[in-house]
Parts: C-alpha cells; sequence; structure tokens
C-alpha cells in the first residue's frame, strides 16, 4: 500500500500547547486519532497521562468534548455514553475510550471485558506505554520482561508482557488493530475505518515514552519504528476473525528482513539492566509470535 | 379510580421506575435487590418501558454507566445493596462531584465479613459521607412515592439520591401499595435537562485536573478550584433540605400522599418518650409507641426520612418537648456510637435540650426486631433513668454480649 500523508484530515483537533512530556508518543496518536474521527467524538478519558494532556480546569487544549471517569471503569463510561446517546437517538455520535495500559490491562480489564462482550458500540484504544508513567513509571502488566521502573528498580520486571491483542480477540469483536504513532498514515486509516464498523473495536497503540523508556525525547519516531522493525510491536489488523499484517509489517512479512530485538532494546536506558538470559527470551518470544502471525497470514 | 395492588418493595420500586421513563438503567444483582432489577429487564425486554438496560458485570460499572450517561443528558436509574454498594463507593463521590442527578435505589442489607444476605442499614450508613442524598422508607407505598419524588428532588438540585428501603422486611414482603396515576406522574415530573450540554458545538472536557487555587479561563474569568467545588456540593446539599420538603408537599398536594419531607412524627404532640428511628424499624416503634399509650406512657414517634442532609432543626424541633430520647438504629459507626444518634447528639448540641438520649442498636444482620422488644426497651430505659443509672448509654438490643 502506498502511504499518502496528503488524504490525512488536515483540520487540528488539539491546539498547540498541551500538557504532555516533550516527545510523547500519546499526543502524537492522539493528533492523528481526532483527525481520523473528526469533531462528532465523544472522549471517555480515565485518570492518566491523558487526562493530563487535556490540562487544567477551566482550559484545555482539545477541542472535542471529553468525559473523565475512574481508573477502573473507563469502558463502563463509555457504555454509559453509548447508552444515552442510542437512548437519546444521537446515535451519529463516535465513542472513544482511550486508555492507558494500566486503565487497560489491570484496574480496567474487568469494566474493558463487560463492555466488549456486551458488543458495546464504540472504539476502546489502549495508549500502551508499557508502565504507569502518569505516576512516574511504575511496573503494569503491559511492562516487558527486563525493564527497569521504579517498582522494579533493582531486579527488572522478571515476567512476560500480557498478550492483550490475544485477550481481546478472545471476545470476538467485529475489528481489532494495532497502530503505532511512528506510522501514521497506517494510524489513521485503521481509526477511519474503524469509525464505520459496528460494535466494540479495539484499537491498540504503541506509544513510546522518552521518560519512561529513557530516551532523548527526539527519538519517539525512531524508537517507534524499531518497535516495528525488529517485530517486538507488529502492525495488523483482525477483521471478523481473520488476520493481516498492515503497513510496515507486511512488507517485513514478505520479505522476512526483520531487524535483532537488541537494536530496540539498545537505544532506551530502561533495559540497562537486562540480563542476555533475558534478551534471548524476549527474541524467541518475538521470533515466536511472528511465525504465528504468518501462519495466520497464509 | 385508585389502581392499588397488593406488592413487594421490590416491586413497587420497579413500577416508579416504569412511570419515570429513565432513558438508561444499568444494575447487577444482589439480593435483595434482584427482583427489582429483574422486573425492570421484563419490562424493558416486553417494550413496557423503552429504555436502554445495560447489564454490567459489576456495581461499579453500574454506577459508572450511569454517571456517563446522566453527563451524556439521560434520565437514569440503578439499584443495589449491601457489598454491591461498598463496590461502588468511589463512584458515589464521583456522582456528587459531578452534580448528576442519579436516582438509586439501595435495598439495605448488612454487609460483609461475615456475610450475612438480611436486613440492617450499615451498607447506605457508611456512604454517608458520599455527599448524596438518602431518604429512607417505611413502607411500600412511600417506596414508589419517593422514587418519583427522588427524581424531581435529583434533577431540581443536581444532587443524586439513595431511596433506601429494608431488604427482605419491605423488599420482599408484600403490601397494598396505590400505584400513582400515569399522566399525573408526567405532569409532575418534567424532562431532564442536564446543566452542561455536550455536543461538537460546545466540546468540553468534563471534571478535568483542578488545582487548589481558582483559575482564569480563556476570557479572563476566575474560575473555581477544588475547594470552590467542594463548598458548592455542601451548599447545595444543605440547601437540598427545603427542596425535599417542597416535592413532598407538592406530592401530597398531587397525589393526596404526603409522606413527611425530612421527617414525619406519630403522636409527638404530648409524648414524654420519643422513640427515634429510620426506615421500617421507625414504622415498628409506631405500634410499640401505641401500647406504650395504652400502658399510660406518654411514648411518640420521630421517623427520620431524610438522613442526609441532616434535618438537623426539624430534629430539634421535634424533640423539644421530649423528656427521654430513645433512639432505635440498625447501624453502627464503629468505634464512636450508633450512626442515627450520634448525629441526633450533634444536632440538639447547643439547642437548650438536655433529655437524655439512650441507643439501642437492634436488628442487625436481619435479626429480628418485634413491637412489643422495642415497647420492653422502652421501659428499660424509663426505669435506668428513673434509677439514677447511667444514661447516654448504647444497647446492642437482643444481643448476646456476655
Amino acid at each position: 500500500m502506498q502511504e499518502n500523508i496528503f488524504k490525512i484530515n488536515d483540520k487540528e483537533y488539539i491546539l498547540p500547547g498541551s500538557r504532555a512530556c516533550q516527545g510523547c508518543g500519546l499526543s502524537l496518536a492522539y493528533r492523528y486519532i481526532l483527525k481520523a474521527l473528526r469533531e462528532n467524538t465523544i472522549v471517555a478519558i480515565p485518570p492518566s497521562c491523558l487526562c493530563v494532556l487535556h490540562g487544567l480546569y477551566p482550559t484545555t487544549s482539545v477541542t472535542v468534548p471529553a468525559i473523565n471517569s475512574t481508573f477502573a471503569g473507563n469502558a463502563a463510561s463509555a457504555s454509559g455514553i453509548v447508552a444515552a446517546l442510542n437512548a437519546l437517538n444521537k446515535t451519529e455520535i463516535t465513542v472513544l475510550a482511550l486508555t492507558g495500559d494500566g486503565g487497560t490491562y489491570d484496574m480496567g480489564i474487568q469494566s474493558l471485558s463487560g463492555a466488549a462482550e456486551r458488543n458495546t458500540n464504540f472504539i476502546f484504544a489502549c495508549y500502551d506505554n508499557e508502565a504507569y508513567m502518569n505516576t512516574g513509571t511504575q511496573r503494569s502488566g503491559a511492562t516487558p520482561m527486563g525493564a527497569l521502573t521504579t517498582t522494579t528498580p533493582i531486579l527488572t520486571k522478571r515476567e512476560k508482557k500480557k498478550d492483550m491483542l490475544k485477550i481481546m480477540e478472545a471476545h470476538d469483536l467485529p475489528y481489532l488493530a494495532t497502530v503505532s504513532p511512528a506510522y501514521p498514515v497506517d494510524l489513521y486509516d485503521k481509526f477511519v475505518k474503524a469509525k464505520r464498523i459496528k460494535g466494540t473495536r479495539y484499537i491498540h497503540i504503541d506509544t513510546p515514552c522518552p521518560p519512561g523508556w529513557v530516551y532523548p525525547a527526539k527519538d519517539t519516531v525512531r524508537v517507534g519504528k524499531l518497535a516495528v522493525e525488529t517485530g517486538i510491536f507488529v502492525l495488523c489488523e483482525i477483521e471478523d476473525g481473520k488476520f493481516r499484517f498492515t503497513g510496515r509489517s507486511e512488507t517485513l512479512a514478505k520479505k522476512g528482513k526483520r531487524l535483532p530485538v537488541v537494536q530496540y532494546v539498545e537505544r532506551q536506558g530502561r533495559f540497562k539492566k537486562m540480563s542476555i538470559e533475558q534478551l534471548n527470551q524476549l527474541q524467541s518470544w518475538v521470533d515466536s509470535r511472528w511465525n504465528e502471525y504468518m501462519k495466520r497470514a497464509e | 379510580m385508585s389502581d392499588t395492588r397488593i406488592i413487594t418493595g421490590n416491586e413497587a420500586a420497579a413500577l416508579a421506575v416504569k412511570l419515570v421513563e429513565p432513558n438508561v438503567i444499568a444494575a447487577y444483582p444482589i439480593t435483595p435487590q434482584t427482583s427489582l432489577a429483574e422486573k425492570l429487564s421484563t419490562f424493558v425486554e416486553g417494550g413496557e418501558l423503552k429504555a436502554e438496560y445495560v447489564r454490567v458485570e459489576g456495581e461499579h460499572s453500574a454506577l459508572t454507566v450511569c454517571i456517563s450517561a446522566s453527563t451524556v443528558g439521560a434520565r437514569v436509574f440503578t439499584a443495589t445493596s449491601s457489598n454491591g454498594l461498598l463496590y461502588m463507593h468511589e463512584q458515589l463521590h464521583w456522582a456528587t462531584g459531578s452534580r448528576l442527578p442519579i436516582v438509586m435505589c439501595c435495598v439495605n442489607r448488612g454487609v460483609g465479613a461475615p456475610w450475612s444476605i438480611f436486613n440492617d442499614q450499615q451498607d447506605s450508613f457508611s456512604q454517608r459521607d458520599t455527599g448524596w442524598i438518602q431518604i429512607y422508607c417505611r413502607d411500600n407505598q412511600e417506596i414508589i412515592d419517593t422514587i418519583i419524588q427522588a427524581y424531581r428532588i435529583a434533577e431540581a438540585v443536581y444532587i443524586p439520591v439513595m431511596v433506601c428501603y429494608d431488604g427482605f422486611v419491605l423488599s420482599h414482603t408484600m403490601m397494598p401499595v396505590t400505584i400513582p396515576d400515569y399522566g399525573k406522574v408526567r405532569e409532575f415530573l418534567p424532562p431532564y435537562k442536564p446543566s452542561v450540554d455536550i455536543s461538537p458545538e460546545n466540546p468540553v472536557t468534563v471534571n478535568p485536573v483542578f488545582f487548589p487555587w481558582r483559575r482564569e479561563n480563556a476570557e479572563g474569568v476566575l474560575c473555581d478550584g477544588y475547594m470552590e467545588k467542594r463548598y458548592k456540593l455542601q451548599d447545595a446539599l444543605l440547601n437540598a433540605a427545603d427542596t425535599i420538603e417542597e416535592v413532598s408537599t407538592a406530592y401530597g398536594e398531587a397525589f393526596g400522599r404526603d409522606h413527611g419531607g425530612l421527617l414525619w412524627e406519630h403522636m409527638t404532640e404530648d409524648a414524654e418518650i420519643v422513640i427515634v428511628g429510620m426506615g421500617s424499624i421507625a414504622s415498628e416503634a409506631t405500634v410499640a409507641a401505641d401500647s406504650l399509650r395504652e400502658e399510660g406512657i406518654r411514648a411518640g414517634v420521630v421517623g427520620i426520612r431524610t438522613f442526609r442532609p441532616f434535618p438537623r432543626k426539624a430534629i430539634a424541633t421535634a424533640l423539644k418537648k421530649a423528656t427521654i430520647i430513645v433512639v432505635f438504629e440498625k447501624c453502627v459507626s464503629y468505634g464512636c456510637d450508633g450512626g442515627v444518634s450520634s448525629d441526633i447528639k450533634s444536632a440538639l448540641y447547643g439547642t437548650g435540650i438536655t433529655a437524655p438520649i439512650h441507643n439501642y442498636i437492634a436488628g442487625l444482620g436481619g435479626r429480628d426486631v418485634k413491637a412489643r422488644e422495642l415497647a420492653d426497651a422502652v421501659k428499660e430505659t424509663i426505669n435506668r433513668i428513673d434509677s439514677g443509672r447511667p444514661e447516654n448509654e448504647t444497647t446492642w438490643l437482643n444481643c448476646h454480649t456476655g
């Protein structure tokens, strides 16, 4: 597929001067998400980096309506918005629950699973920055093995990252996709597509985070690209159960030239205490998942 | 012609919800609320009630659904009991902080541990400080009437209302209930208008982070800080007492039944001994008071209907002439006192009322409380005070404390 940046809606929905950190992967992703979903959208926000990005009362840098709720309940909050819009015949509005990995993998998984099982008509997007970044990088269920966090400060995280996409796929959803802000056209296309589909749509966003992942703020796109180049993160979509690679991952699948994961790992300070065994385990986990995807894509 | 049926408290509640026509219902089953959630499902699936019913995966989500649905303009309803209410706790605060006119039934049940499915009021009592209006019903007629009133109150003051009634004692007990006329309910309850319009034309971020101090908006107008927001909730809650009274009176005029806005009284005009209670135990106390009167003891009853906002002035007025005050209650402020009696004491401070207050913790976890036992307890209190034994004590009624 030829990437064409010019087709992207040129209207901006996030005004300059948000409260996000320099080089924030979420800001970049959010900018393109809103371009894809446009103004007729209500965003459900849990307490997280997104809540901070939206700014302090009484000002905000975001020009679509948004409703804050509590950590465990973002999918339930979105369910409430959807139910009310249905009851009030305002079904033309897109409801987006944009939630961090803590609010998706950990505390929010109950309400997410419930909403998904009810096939609630909304887009649940997980911006996965792989730790509790808003409180200063504590370990979450999404933190990869070998990463230093402030609650795994000496031994690094010993356990593997949970496979959230697989969990969500088990809910038999009409549409699942993965995106990266390093590939904005792919991200944009998937949100445009998701907007047209009814039912629960789950989109997983790889979200590089300079302070949490410990790399220079200018490298967000580079780190995001390396995640895809190494196969740590795979761009794909699953539509009605059918898996396919997209964008750069599709090219990699055809050409078979993935970079070794060490090239991704070595750029980030959070992996500085990663052992060789952990690195090997990470590589073999990436390989086995890649092979699984290759089989599914056949 | 009036429509009177013999129904349970939960059926009365379901019929009230059907009459107020919420747009969104979200509920999770828990004993003894369950038959209410079931009845509403039948109404919705049977096409008798046009509402979105979200069968959530837990009570935290039930209230979260109601909060966000109410925020975007829906009239909402939920109901729970016991640990379900405790599980909602975070969202109870979120609902009041958001100033949303949500109405919820709490079918009162004891809380775990250990487990009990039976009635007391520890569940709603322990949510006392969340900023919800709490109204306690004494019988099934009051349940149906109070739910209708609750929407008018909530939508006038933008504070959620918890309609509390005793599990099993009312929820599963059949009584004659007159069903209000649909057309009259429509007249009594105008359509819900949300305080903030959520639309692309008005792209607000609802409930963002507030700072301790006030901040200017884009037009340079100084806006509330966190503390101003919280003050406004307290101010609105205290002022809601007037609205509760007005709505109760207006309901009486429209439907011929005024259950008392903040509290109700039974034979207190000349009463020396005043029994105070909340919910069905206060109703039971009226039977006790009548039997005490037969024995020549001038007893009366004050039933607290509105527990929050606490009716300080009305309580002080109602207890002005009492020589002995006896409080029966189904909740405890652990480490302090009975929950209701400590509030009564606080309300009487500085009023010049110095009547002794004897507090009975009764009926926890469904332990039966008979009118005769209440009357005996009152007589025991009188004996204690007459014989000069210490007053202002708490007794656990019918409880082996040896």
